[in-house]
């Protein structure tokens, strides 16, 4: 799977300007079953059942968080608004990308207190224009987060692990899927960083029975991180509730089963902060049964965002499981 | 004088009351379209079917309610009560004259003379739970017989043009429903063009919501008044759209991403007719587009709006050109767009 993450996290994605991404998905998965696009440019790809099983939607989101430019001063700098959830203590000295290819650096205006950041309407991005007229970029440009992959033992590191590490976990299940009583839906999501817009239109068009997220979740395994029960290296995190949904509790269940008469490593997971696409499928159009399988990551919403290879496999297996047997709620 | 500006701006229609405009809207395009109905909603939704040679079916939405304020008591003295309806800022409502229920009872929203305030109080900014709206009535009975808990109150503003500039209310969103209304006077479009004059846009997105879902458009889009705030300010933060430099173009707000797609069509067609347009500075705000966009299994949709100082406050300022523009724009970006652009 790792060059797979590799293609995927470099790609540039934020909310709303996801083509890039949904290009390297479609070379993934065309050979695998009819592959449309829908109107907020979600890829979607149809896997027939033998017509005995349940009609299911697997989402992974394609887009990750980013910046667009507000405003170019007559220096050169550019103002900057958010693209999802955007946290000013990780900008400072980071870099971003445009879809154009400038690279610009962020940093702040001088802080009166060091121990403080500043709001993100104090910070602006350098791309090395002298002046308005020398930017590349102008107002409205998108840009994403610079953090290139690197492997380093079992773990991988880079930018918008979140969710192209789910998006991998969905090309390969897809990929090694053999025979399923279910149709499947699976769904490559835009804009879920920004309210989990594409799922929405997506399950309203689809109307599943069945709701799957892959996504990822925090971790309570780092020094003075919140107190959570999920960790790096510990199997996937199958979800009970989080801020946006309550799962399924009969799919949570089934979901346990699966990897306890697979032998698949999994853990149970309460998330305090953050949702997944699982929210709008469960109650889109006349709702459905929906749930999360959860990858562990560590620093989500950072320019280096952490996981582990065996929970991203441990992944697969379980979603494969799933899908293999009957799902009786 | 644009006498379709002024006939529509003085027309009340605060949200969930849009009965007044809808009529005159649709005495004004009656003549102009295939077929028009009114949704249980109240959006007036009609159709001018396209000349034959495209295959899309686009909706084009302005909303037709306004902010405004609604009865909800009429106290001892007489005098009203309100709750907002809509975002309307308190500050902006003392001393103000409106205009009260269907039969448009003046009244005027008190406040206290300077002379009869303290050195505290004049610095104070009073809540709109301690406004009143007084209409002369002597006591509650005399009140209670001109006006019911519930009734509308919008501002009693009468339509202004001086130089290249309009004032007056609610211009959010009649300027949008008058280009449309433009739109649907001219020779039919090469599709079927959806127009939906919506309700309830200010307190959500209601009618709009609804509207598209029923109509499942291949594209749509919305014409808007947006804030202008392009005033001196002391950083080098830039106005998010300036009064005059033409049409206001989104690319993202609180509530969407707009199509990519679809916004550089706007902004080629823009440059092609030499027409010109601003980007409205990405952050906050929302319009109908987000109701739109995600209705059913989901709709490209963009925004294009005339930039106006003032909104949500008894009179605002628009210039004119860009009004002029915005209807050009739409026109030309309508005329010229085909399937092909929005293919992925």
């Amino acid at each position: 799977m790792k060059e797979l993450i590799e293609k995927l996290v470099n790609a540039y994605g934020p909310s709303g300007f996801e083509d890039d991404v949904r290009e390297v998905i479609r070379q993934e998965v065309e050979p695998y079953g009819e592959v449309s696009v829908d109107a907020l440019g979600s890829l979607i790809v149809h896997k027939r059942g033998d017509g005995k099983g349940r009609k299911v939607m697997v989402a992974a989101h394609m887009d990750e968080i980013g910046v667009m430019v507000t405003h170019v001063t007559k220096e050169g700098f550019l103002r900057f608004t958010n693209i999802g959830g955007v946290y000013p203590h990780t900008l400072m000295g980071g870099r971003v990308q445009f879809a154009g290819g400038a690279v610009g650096v962020i940093h702040s205006e001088r802080l009166e207190e060091r121990g403080k950041v500043h709001a993100l309407d104090k910070h602006f991005i350098d791309v090395g224009a002298g002046s308005r007229e020398e930017s590349p970029v102008r107002v409205g440009d998108a840009a994403a987060f610079y953090g290139p992959f690197r492997q380093q033992g079992e773990r991988y590191i880079a930018k918008s692990m979140d969710d192209r590490i789910g998006c991998a976990v969905a090309i390969a299940a897809l990929q090694q899927q053999e025979a399923t009583p279910h149709d499947v839906y699976f769904v490559f999501s835009v804009q879920e960083e920004v309210g989990t817009r594409g799922a929405q239109a997506a399950a309203n068009a689809i109307e599943p029975e069945i709701g799957i997220a892959l996504d990822v979740t925090t971790t309570g395994d780092t020094p003075g991180a919140r107190a959570m029960a999920v960790e790096l290296g510990k199997g996937p995190a199958i979800k009970v509730k989080d801020v946006g949904m309550i799962a399924h509790s009969g799919l949570v269940q089934l979901m346990r089963q699966r990897a306890e008469e697979a032998g698949i490593p999994h853990q149970m997971e309460v998330l305090e902060g953050g949702s997944t696409d699982a929210r709008s499928i469960q109650i889109a159009g006349a709702g459905s049964a929906a749930g999360t399988i959860s990858i562990p990551c560590r620093y989500v919403h950072s320019q280096s965002e952490i996981v582990d290879a065996n929970d991203a496999q441990n992944s697969v297996k379980l979603l494969l499981e799933i899908l293999a047997n009957p799902i009786d709620l | 004088m644009n006498e379709l500006l002024q006939k529509l701006t003085e027309a009340t229609g605060v949200a969930g009351e849009e009965k007044e405009v809808r009529l005159l809207l649709r005495d004004l395009i009656a003549d102009h379209v295939d077929e028009w109905r009114v949704d249980p909603m109240g959006n007036l939704i009609a159709r001018k079917a396209g000349s034959g040679d495209g295959v899309l079916r686009i909706l084009v939405d302005a909303h037709m309610d306004e902010v405004g304020m609604m009865v909800t008591a009429v106290d001892s003295d007489g005098t009203l009560r309100f709750e907002a309806v809509g975002g309307l800022h308190p500050p902006a409502l003392l001393g103000k004259v409106v205009q009260v229920g269907a039969k448009r009872l003046p009244g005027v929203i008190g406040a206290r003379p300077i002379h009869l305030l303290d050195a505290a109080q004049r610095n104070k900014v009073v809540k709109l739970s301690d406004m009143r709206i007084d209409i002369g009535a002597q006591k509650k009975e005399e009140a209670e017989r001109k006006v019911s808990i519930g009734d509308r109150a919008t501002f009693l503003t009468s339509y202004e043009e001086s130089g290249r500039v309009a004032l007056g209310k609610a211009f959010d969103n009649r300027a949008g429903c008058a280009v449309l209304v433009e739109l649907l006077q001219g020779e039919p479009f090469p599709f079927d063009l959806y127009a939906v004059f919506s309700v309830q846009e200010e307190v959500g997105l209601r009618g709009a919501q609804t509207a598209a879902f029923g109509i499942r458009p291949d594209a749509a889009l919305v014409l808007e008044c947006t804030p202008a705030y392009d005033l001196p300010n002391e950083r080098d933060v830039g106005s998010n759209v300036a009064l005059g430099r033409g049409p206001s173009l989104y690319v993202m707000d609180a509530g969407t991403i707009q199509d990519p797609r679809l916004v550089s069509h706007i902004m080629r067609t823009a440059e092609e007719q030499s027409i010109p347009y601003q980007i409205r500075q990405p952050g906050g705000g929302g319009t109908n587009t987000a109701a739109i966009q995600r209705a059913g299994g989901a709709v490209p949709a963009a925004t294009l709006a005339t930039p106006a100082r003032y909104l949500h406050a008894p009179t605002a300022m628009i210039n004119l050109d860009d009004f002029g523009h915005v209807r050009r724009l739409a026109e030309a970006t309508l005329r010229k767009l085909d399937a092909s652009i929005l293919q992925r």
